[in-house]
């Protein structure tokens, strides 16, 4: 019964969204508000549907329906209650689900918010906004149908993948997919200026909180997947150059980018063909990521599954870029800029630097990512391309990066005067060469190190002279310490919410350097009661204990962990052993710290239980990435309030 | 002229849209080798332990050569344990493991060595003339050398101990040389 009503649900609503998106469309070219209405009706049913279907397909999880094939191969009678809700989206089917729900919601927020006020842009932008839902509705009804007939009906399930039995799996999916549906909103206003030849601020100034809010996701999913694969996966690392993880990556490049240039467009009037083709950029690159992960095409760790949805994806893609590219060079001659850039040294340039640099990263996290396809195309040979090109590539580019962070909010707009740049840069300079001479001093030897640190002063002490300067002009102005502190950041969250964002990156900054530059380990195969050491850790093996649960049995070793300035503990690592895997999974246990993080993994062991291989690590400053993340947050928070300006 | 160039900006995806197409034709993990049934070229590297290796020395007996590097995870550390297993298991019937290290720091390669205890000789390959010379797309790949120093088989990715066996006892089977 489920299969089939859930099947009908999403036919229906494949049916409404493509019934919208013509008569929004129709509606916006004709000025037709009866038209209009129509569709607006059909986004508010789709909606509905998607959400019984996504509770439907909950319920057949909730009670084991494996009549429901989907449900029978993610999921089998001892999964446990918790992991079965997020087990809906653990695979292709159910992830486009869940996807298609969160543009559902989009959408709804868009014709709420937006209805009343862009009577121009909204018809439009509501037309895609549909498109894009009959697509993903239709990957649903044909190419991978969540709600597919099992039969006969199995008595019990293959089971989730034991990866993803993990807290980060409710997060970061569901962060991830509103930063990338997120970004749909922007790219559909985009198209609407096309398509109305308003190219103007018009659109912009309707989107930005969007870009924001899908921006802010996007990074809080890369961070939780960084989060997800250091305490699941067992190797100590956080970020692998993976195809997958490029491409989330990308659309955050972006992104960025785009969050940057829309400032020049507001202030000077320039780059208006630059914003349109950003958002065109990032929006594809957001397809491209799902393409990617859901064909099959490039080898990745990640990698859902192939088939008919690769086709279908393409197919979208290849749609997306050629009419939103066309439209763009259609318009070329309303999208001429306005301003000039005046001087090489000024904010406007800074911008500039900081959007090339950016679009740089992207395109070659791109190349690198399908380069594959290309040396196969062009030679016949296959290549994989590993960290080192990444790095290699990319460090330089994001230090200079930082260094923009610290100048791009402080320089002067059209020309910087030497008394500006004095005035602005010369505490922030000797502060940030002091840093990095002290750290030489205390022994930080790695010149990378060093540089990141000199940097990350830097921009910090800009951020700080500004910071203090404001609040100097209300202090004169009369004002109370605090109030005066509370009131620039509340009248001016754009700015200074900006500034809180590029604190949590330096954190963020520092923990990668940190970790990368500082972090050891080590690897010995231990008899019950041997000991080994790293990084002034003393681990002692005691023995080996399992026990069977749920849906796995679990083995795991106890340490008795001494040294490293505190009291002595009991980790235990562990390796789960799952009858539908072909090999164990690893139960990493791991001490963090603000310093430094103590992270063990269960190697090999005897079956007597009285040998086994364990992986020391001491991986250190990880900790504040995450912290930078939570940095981060608070700085988006802050963008996004409502502004608000003082009474006159 | 301006007005047509314009249409160069939707046209310029055309190739990355079919780059992307083409995609669908491959198996990324399927990777052909021309050498195969090629002698296998010849090399005389430093080792981590002392001596130099050659392979002209070995000739007669199976040479199972593995390219590796202490960043390339996880397939690199799944084999480690594989190819020590390997290496002690038939080592007595004239089989040989050799591991060469590429695009790798010396102390990081010393670290990886170390850490999996591994007792085949490990030869370094800095300029990557080695990795060049054997068509070398990615790590891990580990080419098996019949006794006569021809190329018998290669294999991409992790090695497990089915592949490393399979492919050795076929190499073994085939009569000895002269």
């Amino acid at each position: 019964m489920i299969p089939e009503l859930g099947q009908g649900m999403l036919l229906v609503a494949l049916g409404l969204a493509l019934w919208g998106a013509g008569t929004a469309a129709a509606g916006a070219a004709t000025r037709r508000p009866a038209l209009v209405a129509s569709a607006q009706h059909a986004a508010l049913s789709v909606f509905a549907l998607l959400t019984l279907a996504f509770a439907l397909l909950t319920y057949a999880f909730l009670a084991f329906d494996f009549s429901v094939r989907y449900v029978a191969t993610n999921t089998n009678l001892g999964t446990p209650f918790y992991y079965r809700i997020t087990g809906v989206w653990g695979a292709l089917e159910g992830s486009i689900i869940l996807w298609s729900w969160m543009l559902g919601l989009y959408t709804v927020i868009l014709l709420v918010r937006q209805r009343e006020r862009a009577r121009e842009l909204y018809p439009w932008a509501l037309a895609v906004m549909l498109a894009v839902l009959a697509f993903f509705l239709s990957v649903m009804t044909i190419a991978a149908p969540p709600f597919a007939r099992l039969s006969p009906v199995p008595v019990n399930g293959r089971g989730l993948n034991p990866l993803l039995e993990d807290t980060g799996m409710i997060t970061h999916p569901i962060a991830l997919y509103l930063g990338f549906t997120g970004f749909t909103v922007p790219f559909a206003f985009a198209v609407a200026a096309l398509a109305t030849g308003r190219v103007g601020d018009a659109w912009l100034g309707l989107t930005r909180r969007w870009s924001i809010t899908a921006w802010y996701f996007l990074s809080l999913g890369l961070l939780i997947g960084g989060w997800w694969s250091y305490h699941v996966l067992g190797w100590g690392g956080y970020w692998a150059w993976d195809p997958v993880e490029n491409a989330a990556f990308m659309p955050w490049l972006t992104g960025t980018a785009f969050l940057h240039s829309v400032m020049i467009q507001e202030r000077r009037r320039m780059l208006k063909l630059w914003n349109v083709a950003l958002v065109i950029l990032t929006f594809s690159l957001t397809l491209f990521g799902t393409f990617l992960t859901r064909s099959g095409i490039i080898a990745s760790v990640h990698a859902f599954t192939q088939g008919a949805v690769g086709v279908f994806f393409l197919t979208f893609l290849a749609l997306v870029v050629l009419v939103s590219l066309g439209l763009l060079a259609w318009r070329w001659d309303a999208l001429g800029a306005q301003g000039e850039l005046d001087s090489v040294v000024s904010r406007e340039s800074a911008f500039l630097l900081n959007n090339v640099f950016l679009v740089a990263a992207a395109f070659t996290v791109f190349f690198g990512t399908v380069f594959p396809l290309v040396s196969e195309a062009a030679r016949g040979v296959k290549v994989s391309v590993g960290a080192p090109f990444f790095n290699q590539v990319n460090v330089p580019l994001f230090l200079a990066l930082v260094f923009l962070m610290g100048v791009g909010p402080l320089i002067a707009w059209r020309r910087a005067s030497r008394e500006n740049l004095r005035r602005n840069f010369l505490w922030p300079v000797t502060v940030g060469t002091v840093a990095a001479a002290a750290g030489w001093a205390l022994g930080i030897r790695s010149a990378l190190a060093a540089l990141a640190l000199a940097l990350t002063t830097f921009v910090a002490a800009t951020i700080a002279l500004d910071f203090t300067r404001a609040t100097r002009a209300r202090l004169r102005a009369g004002e109370r310490l605090l109030p005066a502190m509370g009131g620039l950041l509340r009248f001016h969250n754009r700015r200074y919410g900006g500034f809180v964002v590029h604190l949590g990156i330096l954190v963020i900054v520092a923990g990668v350097t940190g970790s990368q530059a500082w972090s050891v380990q080590t690897e010995a195969t231990l008899q019950v009661g041997e000991t080994t050491g790293l990084g002034g850790y003393r681990i002692r093996f005691d023995g080996l204990d399992s026990r069977e649960e749920s849906n796995h049995v679990r083995v795991w070793g106890t340490f008795t962990v001494t040294g490293g300035g505190s009291r002595p503990t009991v980790m235990q690592p562990s390796k789960k052993f799952y009858p539908q895997e072909t090999s164990p999974i690893a139960g990493v246990d791991y001490r963090v710290g603000l310093v430094e993080d103590l992270y063990l993994v269960l190697g090999d062991f005897t079956r007597d239980g009285r040998q086994a291989t364990v992986k020391v690590q001491v991986n250190r400053l990880v900790t504040w990435i995450w912290i930078g993340g939570a940095v981060l947050t608070l700085g988006a928070a802050l963008a996004l309030l409502p502004e608000r300006r003082r009474m006159a | 002229v301006r007005r047509r160039l314009r249409w160069l900006i939707p046209i310029s995806a055309v190739p990355v849209l079919g780059l992307l197409a083409y995609g669908f034709r491959t198996d990324p993990r399927s990777i052909p080798s021309p050498l195969v049934g090629q002698p296998a070229p010849g090399f005389s590297l430093p080792t981590f332990t002392g001596p130099p290796i050659a392979l002209e020395a070995l000739r007669g007996k199976v040479v199972v050569l593995n390219f590796w590097a202490s960043w390339c995870h996880p397939a690199c550390y799944e084999e480690a344990p594989v190819l020590e297993q390997g290496w002690r298991a038939w080592r007595e019937r004239d089989v040989v493991v050799i591991g060469v290290n590429i695009q790798d720091t010396e102390d990081k390669a010393r670290a990886f060595i170390a850490d999996f205890q591994l007792t085949f000789p490990n030869a370094s390959d800095a300029s990557g003339k080695v990795a060049i010379d054997y068509g070398l797309y990615g790590v891990p790949e580990t080419f098996f050398i019949d006794r006569r120093g021809r190329i018998g088989a290669k294999h991409v990715g992790a090695v497990t101990a089915e592949v490393f066996s399979t492919q050795v006892e076929r190499l073994l089977a085939e009569p000895p040389p002269g």
